[in-house]
Order: C-alpha cells, then structure tokens, then sequence
C-alpha cells in the first residue's frame, strides 16, 4: 500500500495531506452546496495520487455527476470506475476508484436478515406493512443506515479509503447523533411498554389512560399491530445496541475525518459553523472546510471599481476611445452593462468574503473552489474540481 | 386555475438550498399587503422563518408580526393537545400529560402520525376559515409526498376509531385545487431542477393535490443581446482592451473578466431554465425571481422578493 503509515493527520495543510493518514472521509453540509460533488472529486484525486482501493459512497448524487462516476445500477453494489474513464480524462491512476450509492431500504433489509434471531421472525418483519413504511422513516433511518453502511464496509477491510457523503437531513448532525439514538430506542422503557400489550392483555394502571385515550384515536387494531411489529423489532435489540455502538466509536475514530462543505452564502455558512460547532463539542475531528461556488477574488479590487464606476458614468466618451468595437451608441450602452454587472457581482464577492471573514473557527485546510462554467458531466470535470482542493 | 393567492392553504417545497423559507414568506408578506389575513406556518424544526421577518421567534401559537400577516412553528406535540382538546373533547388535559409525551415517541416511529399532525393543524385553520390564506414553509422536496399522502395513508391503516373519521375532512380541503395547492421553489441549477421535474410527476402520479406555481428563484439577468454579444467581443479583443484602459485610467480586464464570468454563468442556468420548461405543464405558471444583487438578508431581502413576485402574479 502506498499510503503512509502515520496516523492522525494533525497538521496536515492540504487535503492531500489530510486524506494520505485517513481512512474514512465524512462529507457534511447542508443541501445544494456541492457535498456530494466535493467527495466524489476528494476520492477521486485520492485514487489518483494517493493509490490504494478508495470508495467513494453517495446517498443521491446529480445524473450526470452518477454517470461521471459510471453509476448507472442503482443500488448499494459497490462497482468500479472503470480505467477507460481515467484515460478519457488523461489520467493514469495509481490506485481504484469505486463507487456506490446508498439504497437505504436494502440496507434495512440487510440489517433485518443480520440481526433478526432466526429465519421465522426475520420474514415476519420484512413483510410487516409497518416496517415496510417505517425503514423510509424510522427514527430518521437514513441518518442511521448511513453510518451503519459506513461501519460494515470499513470493517470489510476491502478499501484503503472511504469517502461517504451524508443525506440531506433537515440538520446536518442529525446523523452524528443517529447511532446514539438507535441504540437509545431499544434499550427504552418504552419500547418495552409499548409492546407489553402484544405479550399480555394485563394492563398496569400506569398505561390505561394512554391506551383508553390512544383507543379511541387510533383504533384498537392499529395499536395491536403497531404493539406486534415493535415486539418482532425489539428480538433484534441486542446485535443492533452492540452494532450502533461500534458504529459510534468508527465515527470518533483517528482515522476518521469530516470534510465540511459549505458556499458562502449566509444560511449554508451559518449550518457549517454549527456543525463544526457540534464536532468540537463531542471531540469529532474537523479535517478540512471547502467552500464551493466562490466568486473570484479580482472583484474585489478597488481599483476595479473605479473603473467599472467610469465605464457606466462615462460611457458615451469612453466607447468614442474604442471605435473598433461597433458604433458609438452600442457600444456606450455594452460599456455601461459591463460597468453595471461588475458593480453587482463585487456586491456578492464583498458579502462572500465578509462571511468568510466572520467564520469563527475554521480547520487548516480550507479549500475555497471557483465556480465552475457547467455542470460536472465526465471525469475529468470531477477530477478539475479535485484539483482545485487537493494542493 | 384559481389564482394563486385566492387558494386557501399554500405548501411551499423545493429541494434544500433554493431559498424555500424566502419565498414562502415574501409570498405570505404580500399577501397580507394586498389585504388578505395570512397565516405562515414553518413546519421543518430549523426554526429560522423568524430571521426573514425580523420580527422575533415564532411558536406554536400564531403571533401577529404587521397588520394581517400572523406567524407559527409547528409542533406536533402541542398539536396533538390541541386536536384532543378540540376535535374528541377530551377533558382534563393535565392528566393525559404523560399520554401526550408516549404519544410522541410513537408519532415518531408510526407511519404518518407526525404528518397528520401537521396537515390536520394547516387543513383545521382552513376548515375553521381563521384566515384567508395559510401558506406552509414545509418540508424539503423529498418528504413532501409522504406528508401530503398522511391522511390518506392513515385512513387506509387505521381501520375505525376518531382518526379515521377525522382524515375525510382533511382530505376534502386537500384535493380541492381551489382551495389547496403546492408551490415548488425552483433554481436554474442541474440538482433543483431535475428534483422539481421529479416532484412535479411524483405530485400528479402519487397525490390528489394540486400543483398550483413552480417559483424559479435566483434566476441570473440576461446582460446582452446578441448584437451586444458581438460588441463586447470586439471589446476583448487585446488592442481595443488596451485602448479602453487607457481612455479610463485603469485596467478594465477584471471588469470584461466579470462580465464574462456573468455571461457563462447565465448561460449555463438558461439550459436549466430551458429543461424545466420543457418538462412542465405549459399551463402551469411560472414564477421568476431575479438574482439579487445586494447586502440585504433578513426582513429586507423578503421585502424586495416579495415586491418582485408581486410583479409576476
């Protein structure tokens, strides 16, 4: 193998560096600011340069960005980058790039057939209508299913490297907290109350008023079969405790790390400081910050701006120094856009750069992409984003 | 069509990042400026509607933020009170205190109990005609199907008891399209785009609800015509670039850059903007809101948003 043996990656001043100690990459973010993308091109440079089998997990990535990776097959195989996609985009890789999606109803099912005590109770609980509703939903699964997914293929020992992207949730640490949670609901006194009706018809005196209230909502035999699937569920309590809690510490592991993704807008910013926030708070490792879509650092000259300021204040005069360009009028009236359009963007640029500014802890790597001209489509487009972050 | 704002209950939802929260209240701020008594309710428990208005925090209890314009945060466990107390009668609320905690813990692991909760709280403020417009900062474009489909889900699960009786009315005021409808929130951009497409079909296959606009948020001026197009190539060229730097005292090529960087940038997002028009009902109106390019977030950003869709109603 060709990654260095040194554990830890403190002091690592690029994602190269980062991602040579690590073994598992957790990109984090709220939606629409490029996660998904950034760990794609993060493992992708990772099994350029690096070497070694890097996986790189998805939960729901852009068509094109799927194709790019050879993606076609929806569900949780695990298939390789071909090598004909790396010589398309110009590139010889040292080590393999595979990639997978995150099918979190199979990977429920998976969990069902692992943990379920023996072959009756596990088709019980895969044909309960309830469980085929609640593995969409239940106890915000895919946060779960996610990490739970990350655990079994690193225990696997097939890749060197791991980059997993997070599902979109409503809060960005929900999944930190997911296999806490997990393991919380059953060792519950209430799950054990919620079921006890299934396994007898004695109610305590505690649980009366709730049934007679929940009786007349819900309807005796919605109870009975919510109480019947919580009893099937509750066989698996002891290999998913004992799972989730192996799941919690590869999370906290040094070989893990979490790349966080934001843009620059203030809502994005704003979650990726809380979520760097919650890291520090449960003693999770910040490996690196990238920021996509970032406006170019030439508007913000304030030279510029004088300029820009004259191409629209004195545009008659100045299209008349240009006579090459078309007649006067016309051309007044481009200079004047031209003068308007650079005053809107710094607009931006100074609003970005102040939010950047504002970021009150930030890790050693932070890596700041441009915006980029059209959407990633091939390779090469994921491995010129890599470029932009990996050095 | 019923025109947008003559509905009764708006569920505004697009995929994370486009700037949902911002259109769901700039839509509910003009509303109320043109006279309606409106109701915006945030139903993902970030709980930042409150920063678009400036106007402090929202709670379960509707708080009137400017004349006609009210405010609420749902939240399933007062809702449940709410619907025991109203909807069964159910005396001494104290003492099903506990009952409401239990209650919880199974809305969030039963099927569609969370859901009902939320819709049946919106649907009630509509049977009730407390307002005239109830308009849902709701959930993100990949849960808004399974919360739309909650009373239909629960009538077909539960079999009798007071919930079953209790989702006709519900689904009544949410298949009505003069009444009830959804609002996509929409960006030029490849992921927003191919979800709002998805959402579109999965509304007209999945739902009985109505899609009423799809709003296409942060769209990018056009800066040239394609005569001006011309010009300011010519403009590049590097004998004129340099000749224009001397009449203005100043290196004009990070002002051309930026005009280019505009150009590309608008032209990417014109084939996203071209995709979803295609793909869509061409009956189906839709709502475009500039890009802004100012400092303003908060009750000054829904303000100018609010006065832009007002141009496109």
């Amino acid at each position: 193998m060709s990654r260095k043996a040194a554990r830890g990656g403190e002091g690592a001043r690029t994602l190269e560096q980062l991602l040579a100690t690590k073994e598992i990459v957790i990109s984090c973010g709220s939606g629409g600011v490029g996660k998904t993308t950034t760990a794609a091109a993060a493992a992708t440079m990772a099994a350029t340069h690096l070497g070694g089998r890097v996986l790189v997990v998805t939960v729901d990535p852009a068509r094109r960005l799927a194709n790019a990776l050879g993606l076609e097959r929806f569900g949780n195989t695990e298939t390789r980058v071909p090598a004909e996609a790396f010589a398309a985009a110009g590139v010889e890789p040292r080590g393999e790039l595979w990639a997978a999606m995150l099918d979190t109803k199979q990977s429920w099912d998976d969990l069902v057939r692992r943990h379920a005590p023996d072959e009756r109770v596990r088709d019980q609980i895969l044909a309960n209508s309830l469980y085929q509703n609640i593995s969409g939903r239940f106890v915000q699964s895919h946060d779960y299913i996610a990490m739970e997914r990350l655990y079994e293929i690193h225990s696997s020992g097939n890749y060197d490297l791991i980059v997993v992207d997070t599902p979109p949730t409503r809060n960005a640490i929900d999944f930190l907290d997911a296999p806490e949670r997990m393991a919380d609901f059953f060792s519950s006194k209430l799950l054990r109350w919620l079921t006890a009706p299934a396994k007898s018809r004695v109610m305590s005196v505690a649980s009366k008023p709730f049934y007679s209230v929940a009786d007349r909502i819900l309807g005796s035999q919605f109870l009975e079969d919510i109480a019947e699937f919580f009893g099937l569920f509750q066989t698996m309590a002891p290999g998913f405790v004992e799972r989730a809690d192996a799941v919690r510490r590869t999370l906290g592991d040094k070989r893990t790390t979490f790349l966080v993704v934001s843009t620059l807008e203030a809502a994005p910013l704003h979650e990726a400081e809380h979520f760097i926030a919650e890291l520090d708070a449960r003693g999770l490792p910040l490996g690196a910050l990238v920021l996509n879509k970032v406006l170019p650092a030439y508007l913000r000259r304030t030279a510029a701006t004088g300029v820009a300021r004259r191409l629209v204040s004195d545009a008659p005069q100045l299209a008349a120094a240009v006579p090459a360009a078309g007649a006067a009028d016309d051309v007044a009236r481009v200079l004047a856009t031209v003068g308007e359009s650079f005053l809107n963007y710094q607009v931006v640029a100074k609003r970005e750069a102040e939010q950047r500014a504002s970021l009150s802890r930030s890790p050693e790597v932070v890596a700041a992409v441009p915006y980029f001209d059209a959407d990633i489509a091939d390779l090469a487009g994921v491995l010129a984003l890599g470029e932009q972050i990996w050095r | 069509m019923t025109a947008l704002l003559d509905r009764k209950l708006l569920f505004v939802t697009g995929k994370g990042g486009v700037g949902k929260s911002t259109i769901a209240a700039s839509l509910a701020l003009h509303a109320a400026e043109i006279g309606k008594k409106t109701l915006v309710c945030e139903v993902d428990a970030k709980g930042n509607l409150a920063d678009f208005f400036e106007a402090g925090d929202t709670a379960f209890t509707p708080r009137e933020l400017q004349p006609n314009l009210w405010a609420m945060s749902m939240n399933t466990e007062e809702s449940l009170k709410e619907y025991l107390s109203l909807q069964l009668r159910i005396p001494l609320i104290a003492r099903i205190g506990p009952v409401a905690r239990t209650f919880d813990f199974i809305a969030n692991a039963a099927p569609g109990v969370k859901e009902i909760l939320t819709i049946g709280k919106l649907a009630w403020e509509v049977k009730e005609a407390h307002y005239d417009l109830v308009i849902v900062d709701s959930v993100a474009s990949g849960h808004i199907i399974g919360q739309l489909n909650a009373p239909q889900g629960i009538s077909e699960l539960v079999q009798v008891g007071v919930v079953r009786n209790q989702t006709q009315w519900m689904l009544d005021i949410l298949t009505d399209p003069s009444r009830t409808g959804v609002v996509i929130v929409s960006a030029p951009e490849e992921m927003p785009t191919a979800e709002t497409i998805e959402l579109t079909e999965r509304l007209r296959t999945e739902t009985d609800v109505d899609l009423a606009a799809i709003v296409v948020n942060r769209v990018l001026p056009e800066l040239f015509t394609e005569r001006d197009e011309a010009i300011f190539e010519r403009l590049q060229a590097p004998g004129t670039r340099e000749a224009l730097s001397a009449a203005v005292g100043g290196d004009v090529a990070p002002v051309l850059d930026a005009a280019e960087l505009a150009v590309t940038l608008r032209r990417t997002r014109a084939e996203h903007l071209a995709t979803l028009r295609a793909a869509v009902d061409p009956t189906l109106p839709l709502l475009y809101v500039p890009y802004l390019f100012t400092r303003s977030h908060g009750a000054r950003a829904t303000r100018r948003v609010a006065e832009l869709l007002a141009e496109e109603l």
